[in-house]
């Protein structure tokens, strides 16, 4: 009601009135601690992935595993050179619906965020449909939207949106929440509008819960497509994985799977590295 | 007293009330409190914790709407933020994503004004923060955090300043350290100060008068005047004059504390107590 009367209580709130602190450097698993990990720590890493893709392919070759049960690791590197110029239109179309579908349901979930945390009442009602669209699988929908929007990009886009969006809207949420009367009080002081409040103090102090939320949205997102391209429709990394399997070509399929996981960490890194540049004054 | 003749006060706090709306009923924060501020002077305001200073630093400062009573800033009432009211805040409340060039910049910012850069410079250089603009503040000691807090409140040249336990969380050296900043600055620009304290110490040393608050709800108990020339020398602060103030300005708060008859006098006007430096 009286929102302005809000007198800060430093002692108790420092910053960010919850007082939780979110930092993409603390999730990450690149950086223990603060900086880049040390050379003897790089080469510990890479010994020890040495040793057991190693051990792997010594092991399948042992023991004459046959290639359609589990292909040696050499076979599916080469699989994922040779095969690459067919691959690569389906990485691109995986690309396109991820990048469009989690733009628009970034954009959407954000302005939401935004606007729903402007009105503390409407949050409340509005907070378990929102914990609804977080938790459905939207790949569950991907049938009924190929139903009604055919075998194209549409239904597929549509489901990455809806599955970034919810994910991206409740981190941004969370994020707008951190109210610091302590800092609106400055801007107040000097005149500012609810305009000016917004975007020079409660977006950025928002930002890093923003850009978590972009970053398991833009996971989900892919998830979400390739779930999408396996139910129907003749492209995409998704259909890929359906048709090598259905071949029993595994070093093929298996490159595949190697592009996707590659993809999930450049997702990850992009983002923590936005973070880095970003969102540091925070830790 | 004559109105004519008397100077117009820099602020006029006038039978200020604020009642604070609480989910358990209504909170009376500050009652028919009344005090005149002079020009260039500054007033330290002392009292119990939650008698209502900042809830009064906050109706001076145009952040809240009195429930009752007027603000009066060179006579005329005060109804929202003003450009030329100043304010540092506890714990510096610095924005951490900007640096400290950026921090300065910020009122400028809102208000869509271009930055006095020669006289930021010379403030950063009077409070010794040259060279550290590209800094953020978790790179900074509380103390020079609190000093890049008295700059982006002194650039916009504000003629009166309202500080809010500006040191409280500061350690005893450094908070004297920045006392003396204070005073120096005040020497420098003259600029009406209204100190808001919990420590009598800081109050005597800083201010031509000390105002004692009562328990909530906050109103004027008693006014001190402390008549010592500027600039003042730690050594006053050891004097017979300097212990003897202290030491009863610590009783009526302490005497405050206690538990009060219900029958309160009502409206007493403030007792104004003088000493010889
Ligand atoms: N926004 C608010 N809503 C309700 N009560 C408040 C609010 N702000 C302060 N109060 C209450 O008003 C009284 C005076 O508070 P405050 O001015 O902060 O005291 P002080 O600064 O002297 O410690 C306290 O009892 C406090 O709990
Ligand atoms: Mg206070």
């Amino acid at each position: 009601m009286s929102g302005g009367d809000a007198i800060p209580e430093f002692s108790k709130a420092k910053s960010g009135g919850d007082g939780q602190d979110v930092s993409l450097t603390n999730l990450s698993a690149f950086a223990s601690g603060p900086g880049i990990k040390s050379g003897a720590e790089v080469a510990a890493i890479l010994a020890v992935a040495v040793v057991i893709i190693g051990g792997i392919e010594l092991a399948l070759r042992l023991f004459h595993v046959p290639q359609y049960i589990m292909p040696p690791p050499s076979s599916i590197v080469y699989a994922l050179f040779d095969e690459f110029p067919l691959i690569a239109p389906h990485l691109g179309y995986t690309l396109v619906e991820l990048i469009s579908g989690f733009a628009i349901g970034a954009v959407v979930g954000l302005v939401m965020a935004a606007v729903i945390t402007q009105f503390p009442f409407a949050e409340k009602i509005v907070a378990p449909y929102i914990l609804i669209l977080v938790t459905t699988p939207m790949l569950a929908l991907v049938p009924l939207l190929i139903l009604r929007f055919g075998f194209g990009y549409t239904p597929r886009i549509i489901a990455v949106a809806l599955a970034a969006g919810p994910m991206v809207m409740i981190n941004a949420a969370t994020g707008f929440r951190r109210v610091d009367s302590a800092k609106i009080a400055l801007a107040r002081s000097y005149g500012a509008s609810t305009l000016q409040i917004f975007w020079k103090i409660r977006a950025p102090m928002a930002l890093p819960m923003i850009l978590v939320g972009l970053m398991i949205g833009a996971i989900f997102g892919l998830l979400t497509a390739v779930g999408a391209e396996m139910v129907g429709g003749g492209f995409g990394l998704g259909n890929r994985l359906t048709s090598y399997s259905s071949m029993i070509q595994m070093p093929q399929f298996f490159a595949v799977v190697l592009i996707l996981s590659t993809l999930g960490i450049l997702i990850y890194v992009l983002f923590f590295l936005i973070g880095k540049k970003w969102a540091s004054w925070e830790t | 007293m004559s109105t004519a003749s008397a100077r117009t006060p820099k602020l006029g706090v006038q039978a200020a009330t604020k009642v604070y709306q609480t989910g358990s009923g209504d909170l009376l924060a500050l009652d028919r409190c009344s005090l005149d501020v002079q020009p260039n002077e500054i007033v330290s305001i002392v009292g119990p914790s939650g008698c209502g200073k900042t809830t009064l630093l906050w109706s001076m400062s145009g952040l809240h709407r009195l429930t009752g009573g007027a603000i009066l800033l060179d006579g005329n009432e005060i109804t929202g933020p003003r450009p030329e009211i100043g304010i540092v805040f506890q714990e510096a409340n610095l924005l951490p994503w900007r640096n400290l060039d950026a921090n300065i910049n910020f009122p400028f910012e809102i208000k869509g004004e271009k930055p006095d850069r020669a006289w930021i410079a010379h403030l950063l250089h009077r409070v010794g923060l040259d060279g550290f603009g590209g800094k953020f503040p978790r790179e900074l000691s509380g103390g020079m955090q609190q000093r890049a807090a008295i700059v982006r409140a002194l650039a916009l040249k504000p003629s009166v300043l309202l500080m809010d336990e500006p040191f409280g969380a500061l350690d005893s050296f450094t908070r004297e350290e920045m006392n003396h900043l204070v005073e120096e600055i005040w020497l420098d620009t003259k600029t009406t100060i209204v100190f808001i304290t919990h420590s009598i110490e800081e109050a005597i040393f800083l201010s031509d008068r000390v105002v004692v608050l009562t328990t909530r709800p906050g109103r004027v108990a008693k006014i001190y005047d402390v008549p010592f020339a500027r600039p003042r020398s730690l050594e006053i602060m050891a004097t017979k004059e300097v212990f003897d103030l202290t030491n009863r300005i610590k009783m009526d708060i302490v005497g405050e504390r206690r538990p009060q008859a219900k029958e309160q006098p009502e409206h007493k006007s403030a007792e104004i107590v003088r000493i010889r430096p």
